[in-house]
């Protein structure tokens, strides 16, 4: 095939442009980044939570529940499903989204559709008897297993 | 004597210039108001519309998360006039998304997007996407609990998409949620970017309507042609009065909503998707997200940007609905994809729960693959009847699946627009 100036011109442009469309969705454009800014989410002392009980923590937009067993679980009050902010519900010891019905059980899992994964959870580190919990990056999980779990 | 003067007066630069967008004579089947309904005339005077009180708004508005939503409280309460343009902006620009719509089921069923026409056709498409776009970021600017939860949902949608999905909505909003970077993409793109490609794409799109020699007719023997000045001139005119006056009318009385400011901590119950995204929504509460939010979407796409290009065995361009086989199959195939959507949903939602009877298998299965046979199945072996039984030709076959498709649109975005109430429950 001949390669002509136009041609060649043509596809350098477009090279180029599919590389800045790469980095453009790896990367998004760089802006104030109104995350790294925040500091972890102090919850306060490990010990003044009750075993079996769920905190709401509207202001770091996530809930901390504590198992019987002691272990803490930090999870995103943002439904999976369209991103709306899920209730508590006391009779299932659940969650349930006011928009689309989506149904969580105490470990976040899903129990009824539209939603498809569980409720994202944040990291916890216990420092000094006191609860930290990283807001600034909720990560995603499939199910809820033991070693999402803190412990005290 | 004043008649002769007035005939000999040579018209400014200006007016010519807006008088060479129509030729000197024109065939007097392309004026009927029947043929084109006046709507690509009527969205060209509403883009103006727009952006006339569009650059009005802009010298209050701020579009920062503190000040947005108390400069709009500002345009309302403080500022001369500022509501009424305010409900003129709002009411034009969903005009533009209905006649935008309409301008696009005409074309189509008017048999106008073949040959030379074909690449007007994606222009339009481009355009048509434009609206949406201009429509869809203009929703933020508010800041109330209405824009601020409507686009949450969209970006989320977005964010099923695989691969790019999470990228795209990090780049849609400059953020993981919506919050004043969203606000700052949002305001530029709204009020610079779209609409400079939509000049770009408009002209395009004219010239290209001139170069195919004007609105698509049927094949004929006899052409009477009349002078553009007065016989089209006069009914654009008329047009373009009508939609002006009834928009001021209309924009006395209707007030542009405006709810509390935004929370991010408190979703209102239900949280909606803007009104012409509703369909999509509606798809993904009964759908998989692989399929409402990727394989639906995306063959939906590619079947209407194919739509000219398709093998056709007998197109005859200008002729409604191809023929009478035609006009009888897309009526009857768009009442029927109505009525089977409206049971589907409605049988989907309180008797069938795949999710939970088949909850050993993925759920690509379960709330996937098989709603999605029960819509399609059923009006694949409808179109095979009129295969057939009627021997329809492919085109008419292609139009009744493009009815389908737009009947059942309409019948979601309807059904979650007026029957939707707390949970997105149906209202009955």
């Amino acid at each position: 095939m001949k390669l002509n100036r136009r041609k060649f011109i043509k596809r350098i442009l477009i090279v180029a442009a599919s590389i800045e469309a790469v980095f453009l969705l790896k990367d998004g454009v760089s802006k104030i980044d109104t995350f790294s800014s925040k500091e972890l989410f102090n919850a306060g002392k490990a010990d003044s939570f009750e075993k079996n009980k769920l905190y709401p923590f509207s202001t770091g937009q996530f809930f901390l529940k504590r198992f019987e067993d002691g272990g803490f679980l930090a999870m995103s009050v943002k439904c999976t499903h369209l991103g709306c902010v899920v209730n508590a519900n006391s009779k299932t010891g659940g969650f349930n989204c006011p928009c689309h019905a989506s149904q969580f059980n105490k470990f976040g899992e899903v129990l009824s559709a539209p939603a498809t994964r569980p409720l994202d959870i944040f990291p916890i580190r216990i420092e000094n008897g006191e609860i930290l919990v990283d807001t600034r990056k909720p990560v995603k999980r499939s199910s809820y297993n033991k070693s999402q779990l803190t412990y005290a | 004597m004043a008649n002769k003067e007035s005939d000999q007066r040579i018209p400014s630069s200006l007016e010519k210039f807006i008088l060479h967008l129509h030729p000197n004579r024109i065939d007097s089947r392309a004026i009927k108001f029947n043929r084109t309904f006046g709507l690509g005339g009527i969205l060209a005077l509403l883009f103006v519309i727009l952006s006339l009180t569009g650059l009005t708004l802009r010298f209050s508005y701020i579009p920062t998360v503190e000040h947005a939503y108390d400069s709009i409280i500002g345009i309302r309460d403080n500022t001369i006039l500022g509501q009424f343009i305010r409900n003129l902006h709002h009411l034009s620009a969903k005009l533009m998304v209905l006649v935008s719509f309409l301008h696009l089921i005409r074309v189509y069923y008017s048999q106008s997007i073949f040959q030379k026409r074909a690449e007007n056709w994606t222009y339009g498409l481009l355009l048509f996407f434009l609206v949406l776009a201009s429509s869809f970021t203009g929703y933020l600017l508010p800041w109330d609990q209405l824009a601020y939860w409507a686009v949450t949902v969209i970006t989320q949608i977005v964010e099923y998409i695989p691969l790019v999905g999470d990228s795209l909505a990090y780049l849609l909003r400059g953020s993981d949620t919506v919050d004043g970077n969203t606000l700052i993409n949002f305001y530029t793109l709204h009020t610079g970017i779209i609409p400079l490609l939509f000049v770009v794409l408009m002209s395009v799109h004219f010239w290209l309507v001139r170069k195919a020699g004007g609105v698509a007719l049927p094949k004929t023997e006899e052409k009477e042609k009349v002078d553009v000045i007065p016989n089209l001139l006069w009914k654009e005119i008329m047009v373009a009065s009508i939609v002006i006056g009834g928009l001021f009318i209309v924009s006395v009385f209707y007030e542009a909503p405006l709810l509390d400011q935004a929370n991010p901590l408190k979703s209102p119950n239900p949280s909606k998707a803007p009104w012409y995204f509703l369909g999509a929504q509606e798809l993904l509460l009964h759908l998989h997200p692989f399929f409402g939010a990727v394989i639906i979407p995306l063959s939906a796409a590619l079947f209407f940007f194919g739509l000219p290009y398709f093998r056709y065995k007998n197109v005859n361009i200008g002729v409604w609905f191809n023929s009478s086989l035609g006009k009888k199959m897309s009526i009857q195939s768009s009442s029927i994809s109505f009525v089977f959507t409206f049971i589907l949903i409605y049988i989907l939602d309180h008797f069938l729960h795949f999710d939970i009877w088949f909850s050993g298998v993925p759920s690509v299965i379960s709330t996937g693959v098989i709603p999605f046979l029960l819509y399609t199945l059923p009006l694949a072996g409808y179109l095979l009847f009129w295969y057939k039984n009627h021997k329809a030709n492919n085109t008419e076959i292609i139009m009744a699946c493009t009815s389908i498709l737009l009947s059942s649109y309409v019948c979601m975005l309807l059904i979650s627009l007026l029957l939707r109430g707390e949970g997105m429950q149906l209202i009955f």
